[in-house]
């Protein structure tokens, strides 16, 4: 006889878990108890939205899904802007959550939440199991929805009776059959044909990249076309590390806060390539625009997602992989030497030099000398607020990733990512970068890295307020600050030191830089606190 | 414009709420949605129609087709399809009125199915426009309930087929 809690971690480890991001709680005992006895490791966050964010940060870094667990209830509803963070993001996760015993489920019994309910329209599908014996199959149709297609969180609700009640075997099924569920892979040949003939015509075509070249894997083929071809790439904010920062084919990231050049190119192209990207209101603020003056070659996996914000001329449903390595066989097109000679002017006509303060850590120059330091496959995790603009614009990617909460803005996002990237990339630099108030939404974690003993290297841009939305006041509200001003800092160096965790305060360039240089050297977690003067802009 | 889609789902508890719940978060707008089995039980077939322009059309397709349970979506384009809803009228009708009421239910071909003292209640399955007809028929006596089923759809296989 087996129990549906042994079942539950037999699947975890048929889908080769080694890492599950958690808090327990009653309902979720019988699972966690079984978890124990096994080599399955379990990071006790400290609160359960921060579950989610590691297991984001570790299904990123890693390539693979992600698995979260939390208790019923205020366990699980903690975990929802999580989820919610994970889904607008496409990013897979398995999200376990307890719930109260299936016969009094409904009565509002202590600790119970519908959160299969709660969560519907942030999951990419959701199940409450009634059964035990269910377990193996929901198990692996959960793993294979979140993974494949366009990838996203799958929640998985279990009533702790499921988990207590046995069953004679355990048999995991090597297949999964859900007829709804056939994502299309390749790229439709006429498409493509259609897709080929258009690029063949076109004076000024710009590729857009987004997350979904990173997700499918495609980041070589997509270096290796525009390379073949010529044609310059802007990213999203998603797409960043699409290309490294320093490629001169590489414009810059695009949109409200992205680079001026790189908007400038795509408002001026007559062929516009979206490669795995979604078109969000911060990236193209006016789709209409762009399509009056340029055709436009939607690649994406999710059929849905063509069309939706942008009028499409060639739609190519299909994983990005597939659909550029077919494009790439037929592909024969030159860029007219002069479109590219305008973007490079442009590029440096844009340019803009930081503006400095005395006694103040200047972020942008510093972001850019950052990325000097930290080694060339680092993981940058940028958190939400003017800290996220400042790495997106400054932080000059090689080889390494760049991972933010781009589509839900989810402040607190980094410090939790980064724990679940370090422990997926144990011999990667990983550095999160956060303001003062993102990292004060992420506080508890640093017991996490404490425990843990996470070389995990953390960066606060202390400029006591609310930079973002301050500056936002500063432009539309007559500059009054309402409720943006933080006031009470706390010492983050001291903080941080009651941790156990090195610790330092920077208030000028060079002052950041050599602690950035200690910190890298060292093997240990390190908080560095920027001091930056609140009037510093995004852009 | 009215369009009337056809979703085919897995008859899983649940598959109900994750297919409304796409509707108030994409700000969808529906008039009827009618659910029930089909010839394998394993499968139901949601009818909706929905009201919208082209492009909130193929979006409600798109997104319903994500939702996992969903199997198939199609939107019937007029003319390939017979439509039909089922809907209870309850009518007052005094004793010097009750024939003048027949007279109705037989003209529109509507059963009468419950008869009181003061009320009839006609039991009507036909086209919307023709429940329209009907209510605007008996109106002049009194409506105290309507309940409807929304409309159901199946695709035409002759052409030559009563609308």
């Amino acid at each position: 006889m087996i129990s549906g809690a042994e079942i539950m971690v037999k699947c975890l480890q048929q889908e080769n878990v080694s890492v599950v991001f958690g808090y327990p709680g009653a309902v979720i005992c019988p699972f966690f108890d079984y978890l124990y006895k096994t080599d399955i490791k379990a990071v006790l966050v400290r609160q359960e939205q921060n579950a989610a964010h590691s297991a984001s940060g570790y299904a990123r870094a890693l390539s693979t899904v992600g698995v979260c667990v939390a208790t019923s209830g205020p366990g699980a509803l903690n975990m929802i802007t999580g989820i919610a963070t994970a889904y607008m993001d496409s990013i897979p996760l398995v999200c376990i959550t307890g719930q109260v015993r299936s016969d009094v489920l409904g009565r509002d019994v202590f600790q119970e939440a519908d959160i299969t309910g709660a969560c519907e329209s942030f999951v990419k599908h959701s199940y409450l199991v009634k059964d035990t014996a269910e377990l193996p199959r929901i198990f692996k149709e959960a793993f294979h929805i979140a993974s494949t297609g366009r990838p996203g969180p799958v929640l998985i609700d279990v009533p702790v009776d499921v988990q207590t009640a046995e069953i004679e075997e355990f048999v995991y099924p090597d297949k999964v059959n859900i007829i709804g569920y056939k994502p299309s892979v390749k790229g439709h040949p006429m498409q493509i044909k259609r897709a080929l003939e258009m690029i063949a015509e076109s004076k000024r075509p710009v590729i857009c990249a987004g997350g979904g070249v990173l997700s499918s894997g495609a980041k070589p083929r997509l270096r290796e076309f525009s390379e073949k071809t010529g044609i310059p790439v802007v990213s999203t904010m998603m797409g960043i590390g699409v290309m490294p920062s320093d490629d001169p084919l590489y414009v810059g990231m695009l949109g409200s806060h992205g680079k001026k050049a790189a908007n400038v190119t795509v408002h001026n192209a007559d062929l516009v390539i979206l490669c795995g990207a979604r078109v969000g209101d911060r990236a193209v603020a006016s789709p209409d625009q762009v399509v009056e003056h340029a055709n436009v070659i939607h690649i994406d996996i999710d059929p849905a997602e063509i069309g939706k914000n942008m009028k499409t001329t060639v739609p190519i449903v299909g994983d990005m992989k597939n659909v550029l390595s077919q494009m790439l066989k037929d592909v024969d097109y030159t860029t007219p030497g002069e479109w590219k000679q305008q973007i490079e002017s442009w590029k440096a006509e844009f340019a803009k030099e930081p503006e400095s303060f005395e006694g103040f850590v200047e972020p942008k120059s510093f972001i850019a000398r950052l990325s000097k330091l930290v080694h060339t496959k680092a993981i940058m995790v940028a958190d939400v607020g003017q800290n996220q603009i400042w790495c997106a614009n400054n932080y000059r990617i090689k080889d390494g990733r760049f991972f933010t909460s781009g589509g839900m803005g989810t402040m607190g996002y980094s410090v939790p990512a980064a724990v679940g990237a370090k422990l997926a990339r144990p011999s990667r630099d990983v550095v999160a970068v956060c303001g003062d108030g993102s990292f004060q939404m992420a506080l508890p974690e640093l017991a996490t890295i404490a425990v843990e003993k996470l070389n995990v290297k953390i960066i606060v841009m202390r400029n006591t307020v609310l930079g973002m939305v301050h500056e936002l006041q500063d432009k539309h509200y007559g500059s009054r600050y309402a409720v943006t001003e933080l006031e009470a800092v706390p010492d983050f160096v001291k903080l941080a030191q009651s941790y156990g965790i090195d610790a330092a305060f920077a208030s000028s360039n060079e002052e950041a830089e050599m602690y950035t240089k200690q910190m890298l050297r060292s093997d240990k977690p390190f908080v560095l606190v920027c001091n930056v003067h609140p009037n510093t802009s995004s852009i | 414009m009215k369009y009337t889609l056809s979703v085919l789902v897995e008859n899983h508890p649940g598959v109900l709420s994750k297919v409304s719940g796409l509707f108030s978060r994409r700000a969808f707008n529906i008039d009827s949605l009618a659910v029930g089995i089909t010839e394998d039980p394993g499968i139901s077939r949601m009818t909706i129609v929905a009201d919208g322009d082209e492009y909130v059309i193929e979006q409600l397709e798109k997104q319903l087709n994500k939702v996992i349970p969903v199997i198939k979506v199609r939107t019937y384009t007029e003319g390939d399809y017979i439509s039909r809803e089922l809907s209870l009228i309850k009518v007052n009708s005094p004793t010097n009125k009750r024939l003048d009421i027949m007279k109705i239910a037989e003209l529109m071909e509507a059963r009468i199915v419950d008869v009181s003292v003061n009320t009839m209640t006609l039991q009507f399955a036909d086209t919307v426009e023709r429940f329209e007809t009907l209510c605007d028929l008996l109106k002049p006596y009194g409506i105290r309930e309507i309940v409807r089923t929304g409309t159901v759809a199946i695709e035409k296989d002759s052409v030559v087929s009563r609308k």
